[in-house]
């Protein structure tokens, strides 16, 4: 038991900060309410109104945040093995390079098919 | 430095036919990125089917193979379902590129984004837009199919899990008749499937934190030193099954098969409702023998109970359905039923059997819903079951092909199916499971009256007087009716050589 210790500390520490900041700001901060502070959260959308007859309503920043997570994703692979570059050898910079090569071809999809096109 | 890293000893020929598959997807992608739109759809097909082909062929010379290469293991079973993974994939794909029977195009929406009925989709249609991604995301699928079969580890059986699964979500959504059908299909399949997963990776962990590994044959050994029960594996194994068992489309894992088979494309119900049956199954086969065949007195009572309970909700509730493609879809629950008979016995005739049971129900199945596509009415395809009345009198040919599967997927002697259950239940018998095997017979009885009814339907019934039209398709759809009525009768009449074939090849490499 005494191994998950920490973690039950972590625990602790978590919530305690979150509980902490919620009241503490509660308290101290201003309270100078617009529209825009009291709508639903909605990524820089308009929730309403609905287009009439369930139109279209443009989703472009999604295609945006697909790009993020590839680059994302690309990045956390990659600084692990830059750190230990030495041990891993050529098998694992080889593996590297055609991580890299999958990760582009979805890119070159996108920018190919107008997904980088705001208007 | 002396920790350098030891890089996998990996048998590359061994993997090939999935490498030729995985490399061509991407390849595919790159082609919808910078083919100009015209040649697009050729391009496509010839990738396709020259990757489908190449890595069968490569997939024949490896037979006999048997070599743990990395993460994957190349076995019989492996090798067996792979290549039937192959060839489902090889016909499906040949419905898939079937243009001629709806007037509009092939049976994809050329934009799958575009509303219903507006005038952005009837520009697309008429300017003979056509999705061309649906091949590079299919051959996406084959490949995690393949590796589902292969994975001897739980962390690449949950990457093959996903490979497989999310090209499908989209497939399922791509309709162009009865789209909100299809994209509500998807967004079921989408959301029960990531459950799903959900579900397996979380017991994945659990297995890890008792075994230490999460190979599947390290924790068959981390088992049998630790005979004590503990409640992590109980929990790990609970929900990794779950999580299989979900893709099987077993008993109470079921819900979603239903609308998703009825929503989909046909061809993509095809290809869906027979591979990834196969890909499942294996996997399922692999986990429970491999790391946990020497547990078998500990799950076996509570896949009895699943089993029992798929059989006989499927065969029950397929006889309320009045939707051709709905009935399909409860005929397969019950189906998968009948499998996870023989996947219960744990004996390499066991292996064999739903082996041999896999490939006579998904040719039975892709001819199935290459007739469904060839009857329709106003465009759309006449899925209603009234629809189907006399059909016979309009189209002998179809009609008898039809009865064909429908006697196959009853289990009457000479067609694939009999011979399928009957060496399913005798692998049950000789694991002296007999309750399950005279509750599978059953079963059969009660599914009999719903296939039956289907020809009884389409023979003595009189036709309506507006009916739906058989439509006369091009050279892709009949080489798939003809294949799948050939495969039915061959495997019925004559099925030593793929009798002997799967009991080869019916144990697993640990």
């Amino acid at each position: 038991m005494n191994a998950y210790a920490p973690i039950f500390v972590l625990a602790l520490l978590a919530a305690g900060f979150a509980v902490f900041s919620v009241t503490l700001t509660s308290f101290t901060g201003p309270k100078r309410y617009n529209r825009a502070k009291v709508d639903a959260y909605e990524c820089g959308i308009e929730p309403t109104p609905q287009p009439l007859g369930g139109g279209r309503f443009p989703v472009k920043y999604y295609l945006t945040a697909m790009m993020f997570i590839i680059f994302d994703i690309e990045i956390v692979f990659l600084y692990p093995w830059a750190v230990a570059f030495d041990q891993l050898g050529l098998f694992a910079f080889i593996a590297m390079m055609l991580f890299l090569v999958n990760l582009a071809v979805p890119y070159v999809y996108e920018w190919r098919r107008g997904g980088l096109d705001w208007d | 430095m002396d920790d350098v890293l030891i890089a996998p000893d990996i048998d590359y020929l061994a993997v090939a036919p999935m490498i030729i598959v995985g490399v061509t997807a991407v390849v595919g992608v790159l082609v919808e990125a910078f083919a100009p739109r015209r040649p697009r759809r050729g391009i496509q097909l010839v990738l396709t089917f020259g990757a489908l082909i190449a890595a069968f062929v490569v997939l024949i010379s490896q037979a006999g193979t048997r070599v743990i290469t990395g993460s994957l293991a190349i076995d019989g079973p492996s090798l067996v379902l792979q290549g039937l993974i192959l060839l489902i994939a090889i016909v499906s794909a040949m419905l898939m590129a079937e243009r001629r029977v709806d007037p509009a195009g092939d049976a994809f929406s050329p934009r799958a984004s575009a509303l219903p009925g507006s005038e952005e989709e009837r520009v697309l249609s008429t300017r003979g837009f056509m999705q061309t991604e649906v091949w590079p995301l299919m051959l996406f699928a084959v490949v995690g199919m393949m590796l589902f079969t292969a994975a001897n580890d739980l962390l690449v059986m949950f990457i093959a899990l996903e490979i497989m699964s999310l090209p499908l979500y989209l497939l399922a959504g791509m309709s162009r008749r009865r789209r909100l059908l299809s994209q509500e299909a998807a967004l079921k399949y989408f959301i029960l499937g990531a459950f799903s997963s959900a579900f397996f990776i979380f017991g994945a962990a659990m297995l890890y934190g008792f075994s230490g590994t999460i190979s599947l044959p390290g924790i068959a050994d981390a088992l049998s030193a630790n005979p004590g029960q503990t409640p992590l594996i109980f929990i790990g194994f609970g929900l990794v099954v779950i999580g299989l068992l979900f893709k099987v489309g077993a008993v109470p894992f079921h819900q979603w098969v239903p609308d998703v088979y009825q929503g989909s494309p046909s061809a993509v119900t095809a290809f869906m409702a027979a591979a990834v049956k196969v890909a499942a199954f294996g996997a399922l086969l692999r986990f429970l023998y491999v790391a946990f065949g020497g547990a078998r007195w500990d799950w076996q009572p509570a896949l009895w109970i699943i089993a029992i309970a798929t059989m006989l909700v499927g065969s029950i509730l397929a006889i309320t359905q009045t939707d051709i493609k709905r009935m399909l879809a409860y005929s397969s629950i019950a189906q998968a039923g009948f499998i996870l008979v023989g996947v219960i016995a744990v004996n390499p005739e066991g292996v064999a059997a739903v082996m041999f049971y896999l490939a006579a129900y998904g040719f039975a199945t892709l001819g199935a819903f290459a007739v469904i596509s060839l009857v329709r009415q106003d465009g759309g395809e006449a899925t209603h079951l009234s629809n189907w009345a006399g059909l016979g009198k309009r189209s002998p040919v179809l009609a008898l092909s039809m009865s064909l599967f429908m006697l196959s997927f009853a289990g009457i002697p000479l067609t694939s199916g009999f011979i399928g259950k009957f060496t399913v239940f005798e692998a049950a018998i000789l694991a002296d499971a007999v309750p399950l095997v005279i509750v599978g017979v059953i079963a059969s009885i009660i599914a009999a009256f719903f296939y039956v009814r289907v020809i009884v339907l389409m023979f003595f019934t009189e036709p309506a007087e507006v009916g739906p039209t058989v439509v006369l398709p091009s050279v892709f759809t009949t080489l798939v009716l003809a294949i799948s009525v050939a495969v039915t009768v061959i495997l019925g009449v004559f099925p030593q050589p793929v009798l002997d074939l799967v009991e080869q090849a019916n144990v697993f490499l640990r």
